[in-house]
């Protein structure tokens, strides 16, 4: 049986480590190198870095960062963030990626999902999605750091995704993004009916408790988080052991 | 020095960072002498095993690596274990190297996803030294969909995936991992070190 895991996420801007609290806001610390190393320490089980520098030529930092990264942790490496094209794939594999995820661009050029899959395989492609409710009951996927709807449905999207031969669903809810009041457990149960692939739950986690419950209320195989975790306000190890204690089966170390 | 094979397919520079961070000596390579003078030989791999196949026997290698691995201990990892045994039915049919017994076959796991793709527990079966001060049977990471199907003499450890699956095997010099041990966090660098000091 797999353990359930759970990934800390790094937003990285021209090599430095950042977090958005809904996207906005956003402050300015630490070296993502470093912060890889210590969440490998406290028993990350994948770490995700995704990258927010605007321009392209800055696409060189992030693969920098992923390089040093890679010599010094030994779990899978995850990137995303301005991945347009099957070369953008290639050379953030190259440099250490065990897994990359494209968001905005899938939506845009969703052949670049089954392209990726069919070249480097479905295991190292994730579609990141930030979705929202709509109003009607239903629920929209937004792009471009959850500005601007596509007027997609989410439903019809991670059938898609599926279908293309990704890997892996990393689901952000905007709607509970930055809140803390726990993970989006409708939308979660919502793309979980619809898929077979993995869902990882994204976005509003703050406490202990909300790990538990996400495990315990949706078919989710894996949480991710950022500023709990950037911020020490809790700890991998500290999330795990709550999720041990709650007989849901986790890697420790 | 441990010879990490070349044969053009992924995942060689995660394995030579780990044996880096370990501080062993390693080199990549498809050159047959650097094959002889090594005195570990590993075989990585990701992708479909008749590509791995076809790539590995256009370098030339296959004769240099069975005969060096009734001299050194041989470990293949992931795609590059599978490749230790007699055949593969992954599209296909395709001739392995046939120094384990056993076939490869895709896994069907009722109600579980394929690839099994993760963090599973090792169930400890024969004792092999590549396992040695793991304790408590850890966690390791699998990325995979066709598994050996061999007999459990071979088998040092497999994993629960709907079946007992050979997570790690083992006949007289040679050795394979069909997880990641170089994603595998501490588990796995201890299964390298082990592998260093055979």
């Amino acid at each position: 049986m797999l353990a359930k895991r759970i990934i800390p996420c790094l937003d990285v801007r021209n090599g430095k480590v950042v977090k958005g609290v809904n996207f906005e806001g956003i402050k300015d610390v630490g070296d993502p190198v470093e912060c890889a190393a210590e969440y490998n320490r406290q028993g990350a089980d994948e770490i995700v870095f995704y990258d927010i520098t605007a321009s392209h030529e800055g696409r060189g930092v992030i693969l920098d960062v992923v390089r040093e990264t890679a010599k010094r942790v030994f779990v899978p490496l995850c990137v995303g963030g301005g991945i347009a094209t099957t070369d953008d794939f290639r050379e953030t594999l190259r440099a250490g990626a065990d897994k990359v995820s494209v968001n905005s661009q899938a939506v845009k050029n969703p052949k670049l999902i089954s392209d990726a899959a069919e070249i480097f395989g479905s295991q190292c492609v994730v579609v990141g999605i930030d979705a929202k409710r709509n109003g009607k009951g239903g629920y929209s996927v937004f792009i471009n750091g959850g500005r601007v709807d596509m007027g997609l449905d989410l439903g019809d999207w991670v059938k898609e995704i599926e279908e293309r031969g990704a890997g892996e669903i990393c689901l952000n809810s905007i709607d509970t993004d930055g809140t803390k009041a726990g993970f989006d457990i409708d939308m979660l149960n919502f793309v979980c009916s619809r898929v077979k692939i993995p869902v990882i739950a994204s976005g509003g986690c703050g406490k202990l408790t909300d790990f538990s419950e996400v495990f315990e209320k949706t078919d989710a195989s894996a949480a991710l988080a950022a500023s709990l975790f950037h911020f020490r306000e809790l700890t991998v190890g500290e999330v795990k052991q709550h999720l041990k204690e709650k007989n849901i089966p986790v890697r420790s170390i | 020095m441990i010879a990490i094979i070349d044969y053009g397919a992924g995942n060689l520079f995660s394995v030579k960072n780990a044996l880096d961070h370990l501080g062993a000596q390693s080199v990549v390579t498809k050159d047959a002498k650097e094959l002889e003078k090594a005195d570990r030989i590993i075989l990585p791999g990701v992708g479909a095993f008749p590509d791995a196949m076809k790539m590995l026997g256009a370098t030339g290698l296959i004769g240099t690596i069975k005969e060096q691995a009734q001299k050194k201990p041989l470990l293949g990892i992931c795609l590059g274990m599978q490749m230790l045994f007699d055949k593969s039915f992954e599209f296909g049919e395709t001739d392995g190297l046939g120094l384990i017994p056993g076939t490869v076959e895709l896994m069907t796991p009722p109600g579980l996803l394929i690839p099994q793709i993760g963090w599973n527990r090792l169930l400890y079966n024969e004792k092999c030294r590549l396992l040695d001060g793991l304790g408590d049977e850890p966690y390791v990471y699998f990325v995979h969909s066709y598994a050996a199907v061999c007999e459990s003499r071979y088998v040092a450890a497999y994993t629960d995936y709907g079946a007992n699956v050979p997570a790690c095997v083992s006949a007289g010099n040679v050795y394979g991992c069909q997880f990641h041990p170089e994603k595998s966090g501490e588990a796995g660098l201890m299964i390298l070190r082990n592998f260093m000091k055979l």
